[in-house]
């Protein structure tokens, strides 16, 4: 019969299989980071247990760090103590860990594929919801929580029940100026954001084959803000030679078995999915979110919606209650919206690519006197190769900060937040109530859109821009 | 983990829908190194003016609801970020059990590892309990092997995943658990093939 990726995946990885059990998977990789790791740490020393696979491990710092004056240490003690621990933990354990003077280090789901070591057909897992990225190379990725990290420390397993399978088509040709980015909140914008619960999303059709790797891994970094706790893309020939080179990835004969089990991945025709959605990619246009949660977006031409405007009254309360956080009157157009801040970074659009799109939009120009905007690459590597294309002084001659590598104010647990009422365009992936810090109001848009919006003080159609 | 078999007490109402993790322990909070002590922050910036000023009006805060035991809720609760720190503050504030429509996944997951009791009730049945959970002394009591809610003179009746029930009536380690089948990982990872990454 038929399987899809997901299937082969899965079956591939399944230790134990027992009626009225979960089937025990065997898990690849672990991805670690300071904030969802120490309990996990302290729960194996309690019991006496050993961690099972130190060589299936890499750890890195990245939530919590500065992105500025490092080489003044972590003022904030209890993060400090938070970074202390992982590094001793890592120490304690053999756990290979990227620290802060180490230029490998970065967003935890940046350096795994910059490094090759995100292959397609691994079982990857690590205590951050936006693990879901890695499902760009046709790898099954997924977030958990601290006690299953302890479980995948003690056994490199865990208990799994299996998901259903949705298959995401995008097929057509993408307007001028829309990417990934867009593609994902129109997606969200569509299912809302349980619609992917218990589902694994392969997102499928010409246009997902046409985009970059790091195209990708915007969509799949994404899934989680649809409900999914991963996304897949097929690997194919864009896949093989970003991997080819890579510091982990296979070399010499290894390279060639490697390729053979790749190619016998993806999904084959005629196998079913438990559900299926399409969307044609020209009807998606840049897109801006207005409210709180991923799903409330709208197209940069269009306008911030009234509660009136949806039927289910769960809809009108939410929607009114969104609208009020975000001090936002309904029918407001999007681009009378003025910002700010501009935070470009986070695992969902800080590679080198979004940093490319953003600083093109630059040229000669400079960021709004009103606006405060600050880019922070999504790795120590994104940094260097960077700079060694210019891109720095692109930013900083447009009135840009240029920071270290970090998780920053996608989530703000160190010391980049918003204040109480500021408003940030931000490339980031979650515009919650209070994540970039309390009382800040979050809009989610693509790279080139944050850029445009920063210079002109508020949203711009990118499309007719010519400021 | 302690066996959960039975929860009693009162209902707290909080029916908002995709109430997110950061909703639920803001990430100011997320730099302990234990699993514990994460009580007094649970819905903190709900609970609490940009000051760390009392929010009176918020229902956490009402005197009524202090000693509530199941907390009820809109669809889709714990959605986001995969924080165990927000079943660790629900527990550590005093919740044994939610019930909501709909969770997310990773909650879902995080809430059974450490004997928070998730239940999913049809809307109409949530939006019941919610309104009698408007008398902060309406009671509920919870029985899990029966799988069975009983408020109001009512019994709603929910299901469990029977391994996650099963581990829950035992209070089983599922790090334990697993380590029973180590000669099964032994197994499986002589047959991983050579080209898969390793860090050695």
């Amino acid at each position: 019969m038929p399987r899809t990726l997901f299937e082969k995946i899965w079956s591939d990885h399944v230790v134990r299989s027992a009626t009225g059990e979960p089937d025990l998977l065997y898990i690849d990789l672990h991805l670690v980071h300071e904030v969802t790791s120490p309990q996990a740490f302290e729960g194996l020393r309690l019991t006496g247990r050993p961690v099972r696979r130190p060589d299936l491990a890499l750890a890195t710092i990245d939530h919590g760090v500065p992105t500025i004056g490092r080489e003044h240490g972590i003022s904030d003690p209890l993060s400090r103590l938070q970074i202390e621990t992982l590094i001793a933990n890592c120490e304690a354990t053999g756990i290979t860990l990227y620290g802060l003077d180490d230029p490998r280090q970065g967003i935890v789901h940046i350096i795994g594929p910059e490094q090759g070591i995100t292959q397609p057909g691994m079982t990857i897992v690590c205590g951050d919801s936006h693990t879901s990225t890695h499902g760009a190379f046709g790898a099954l990725a997924f977030g958990i929580g601290t006690s299953e990290v302890e479980h995948v420390l003690a056994t490199q397993t865990l208990p799994q029940s299996r998901p259903k399978a949705m298959a995401v088509n995008v097929n057509g040709d993408l307007p001028a100026w829309s990417t990934a980015k867009d593609i994902i909140l129109a997606i969200i914008n569509r299912i809302g954001v349980s619609g992917g619960t218990g589902h694994v999303l392969e997102y499928r059709g010409d246009t997902i084959e046409r985009l970059s790797m790091e195209g990708r891994m915007t969509i799949c970094n994404m899934s989680i803000e649809g409900g999914a706790r991963a996304g897949l893309i097929a690997p194919d020939e864009t896949t093989y030679s970003y991997l080819k080179g890579r510091p982990q990835a296979p070399g010499g004969d290894t390279w060639d078995a490697a390729l053979d089990y790749w190619r016998g991945l993806p999904t084959e025709p005629g196998a079913t999915f438990d559900s299926e959605i399409n969307l044609a990619a020209a009807d998606i246009p840049p897109y801006v979110s207005w409210g709180t949660n991923p799903a409330q977006s709208a197209p940069v031409d269009g306008a911030v919606p009234s509660p009136a405007d949806f039927t289910d009254p769960a809809e009108q309360e939410h929607t009114a209650q969104a609208l009020q956080y975000m001090q936002l009157e309904p029918h407001t157009a999007i681009t009378d919206i003025t910002i700010d801040r501009v935070f470009l970074g986070s695992c969902t659009n800080g590679r080198i690519e979004d940093l490319r799109a953003a600083a093109a939009m630059l040229g000669g120009k400079q960021v709004h006197p009103d606006v405060h905007a600050m880019v922070v690459p999504g790795s120590g590597l994104v940094k260097l190769q960077a700079e060694s294309e210019g891109l720095d002084d692109v930013f900083i001659a447009a009135g840009f900060e240029w920071r270290d590598a970090g998780c920053s104010m996608c989530l703000g647990m160190n010391p980049d937040i918003l204040s109480p009422g500021e408003r940030c365009a931000s490339t980031s992936n979650r515009n919650f109530e209070g994540r970039q810090g309390r009382g800040g109001l979050t809009h989610l848009i693509s790279p080139a859109m944050a850029a445009a919006a920063a210079v002109a003080g508020r949203f711009v159609d990118v499309r007719e821009w010519t400021e | 983990m302690e066996p959960v078999r039975t929860i009693q007490g009162t209902m707290l109402p909080l029916m908002r829908s995709h109430i997110d993790t950061d909703q639920i322990i803001p990430k100011q909070f997320l730099k302990r190194v234990e699993r514990t002590g994460f009580g007094p922050f649970l819905f903190y910036d709900w609970a609490f003016d940009h000051e760390g000023e009392v929010q009176p009006d918020f229902i956490l805060n009402q005197a009524g609801y202090r000693n509530a035991r199941i907390l009820v809720a809109g669809h889709n609760f714990g959605s986001g970020s995969s924080r165990e720190h927000a079943p660790w503050a629900l527990l550590d504030w005093g919740i044994q059990a939610v019930v909501a429509p709909s969770f997310a996944d990773i909650f879902r997951n995080n809430s059974h590892k450490n004997g928070l009791l998730p239940i999913i009730l049809a809307e109409e049945e949530v939006e019941r309990l919610a309104a009698l959970a408007a008398d902060p002394t309406a009671e509920a009591a919870i029985d899990v092997a029966a799988e069975t809610l009983s408020a109001g003179g009512e019994i709603f009746a929910f299901s469990l995943d029977p391994f996650v029930k099963h581990c829950l009536l035992n209070g089983l380690d599922d790090i334990a658990i697993t380590l029973e089948s180590e000669s099964d990982i032994t197994t499986f990872e002589a047959t991983r093939p050579g080209f898969k990454p390793s860090l050695a």
